[in-house]
């Protein structure tokens, strides 16, 4: 215990760098990812026969290959298809979206899937367009249904950055193996990194149950 | 016939192999109030459906004031708009108040100002019993107060034709007669009607025409008095025998 106040008093500032990247790359991949997926589920449900099994085929790739698989492969193979620099942040970035787009799509489907048939036929009777069906009446209930799973999706997104650790990206895993190497108090960082994981999860967790309680209002 | 609202001619519709519609025909004024009648899985509902285009018939026409519905560039939200449809399970929105699942549509796609469509809203209420209602969410609301709201809300776009798919039939006994108070009154009004429904003597009470449809066709039709006294076709007094 002593070991560790004494460990975070001389790396407060690497731990916090480290939590700063894991924000970031969280962040760019929650948004960025649901956005992707968005338009994934979109190309998924939609009229268009070979946007469907494209998306199928996405899908069923991402979420059948283990994740850092894939982050290996976008390191290495990215840089060689793009014509510009791009660090080894950026290639990780990418390969996180794109994996959790995979996921996020799959909840969205779900979702909309799950509201009932009557309300589709309902909202076309009164001669609302295709648009105001979804935007209006289908969406706002799915809402409901996908918001629950996805944050859990996120939460796992979180964690899932750890991954990038293994190719040195700045984030919190990394600065648990910088202190690591340079001062050798394994379980001690790595606790440090655990309780901070934690408290950003447990926060995360609790601003979603917010917001799905307001949701709700409704029911 | 010149105030004829809706032409049906050879309607078909399959689902895959199965065929469910077989070929009906028949044509229904403006003002008349329709009901169609038959055995489950004959085929009305599926009828009823059509009409409104939640089904495309897989054959056949359907003119609507003589304009054909079933070509591929007919404006469907266009058309719905003019059709007003009331389900077995009311599906009315549960994300939003008894107003707002009424002004939705005048207000999204007639582009009516908010406060005159929450006026005429309030005024439909008025006429259903649910005025007092206006800013509850439907969970709140019974069966037969859901039903009245969504015949309401499909009534709020002006429509010409209301179709009734079997509105009654989820419905608790006690909370059938307010629907069908309802639908009476509108009757009464002048509406154009067709009307899925088991409820026999309210067909027999309000109806101009019955049609009896049983596999896929319409088997018989003709005012009410004679469909129900002294039906000819043999599936039809089958029906009624059972029934009545």
């Amino acid at each position: 215990m002593d070991k560790i106040v004494k460990l975070w008093a001389k790396y407060s500032a690497v731990f916090l760098s480290g939590l700063g990247g894991t924000l970031w790359i969280s962040a760019v991949t929650v948004l960025c990812g649901t956005l992707l997926g968005m338009l994934v589920a979109l190309m998924r449900m939609g009229r268009c026969k070979a946007l469907n099994t494209l998306s199928d085929i996405y899908i069923e790739v991402l979420r059948g290959t283990p994740i850092l698989l894939q982050l290996y492969f976008f390191w290495i193979g990215l840089p060689k298809i793009v014509p510009f620099e791009l660090s080894d942040t950026a290639c990780i970035v990418v390969a996180l979206v794109i994996n959790s787009s995979a996921y996020v799509s799959e909840i969205i489907r779900a979702g909309i899937n799950a509201v009932d048939k009557g309300q589709w036929e309902a909202a076309k009777s009164i001669g609302l367009s295709n648009t105001h069906v979804m935007t209006r009446v289908i969406l706002p209930q799915a809402v409901k249904n996908i918001l629950p799973a996805l944050g859990n999706e996120f939460i796992s997104t979180v964690k899932g950055t750890s991954l990038a650790s293994v190719f040195f990206v700045g984030e919190l895993m990394t600065s648990y193996k910088s202190v690591q190497s340079a001062t050798f108090l394994a379980l001690q960082s790595l606790t440090i990194v655990g309780v901070i994981y934690f408290m950003l999860n447990f926060l995360l967790s609790k601003l979603l149950k917010l917001l799905e309680r307001r949701l709700m209002v409704s029911d | 016939m010149t105030n004829e609202i809706l032409r049906v001619e050879n309607l078909k519709k399959s689902f895959g192999k199965l065929e469910v519609l077989k070929g009906a025909t028949t044509a229904i004024r403006q003002g008349e109030v329709v009901s169609v009648i038959g055995p489950s899985g004959g085929g009305k509902s599926t009828f009823l459906r059509c009409l409104n285009l939640l089904e495309q018939p897989t054959e056949g026409r359907i003119y609507f004031k003589g304009q054909d519905i079933t070509q591929k560039n007919l404006d469907i939200c266009q058309y719905r708009r003019k059709i007003g449809m009331v389900f077995q399970s009311f599906n009315v929105f549960p994300h939003m108040s008894v107003l707002e699942n009424i002004t939705l549509a005048p207000i999204l796609e007639k582009k009516i100002p908010k406060a005159q469509a929450t006026e005429e809203a309030m005024a439909l209420l008025g006429r259903v019993g649910l005025t007092d209602k206006a800013d509850e969410y439907p969970r709140k609301l019974s069966g037969g107060q859901k039903q009245r709201l969504s015949i309401v809300r499909a009534l709020a776009m002006r429509p010409e034709v209301m179709l009734f798919d079997e509105p009654t039939s989820a419905l608790d006994p006690e909370m059938v007669k307010e629907v069908l108070g309802v639908i009476g009154d509108l009757a009464k009004s002048g509406m154009t009607i067709v009307i899925v429904t088991h409820e026999m003597a309210f067909a027999r009470k309000i109806s101009d025409r019955v049609l009896f449809i049983s596999d896929g066709v319409i088997k018989e039709e003709g005012s009410p008095d004679v469909m129900f006294t002294c039906p000819r076709d043999p599936s039809t007094i089958r029906f009624l025998s059972m029934v009545l």
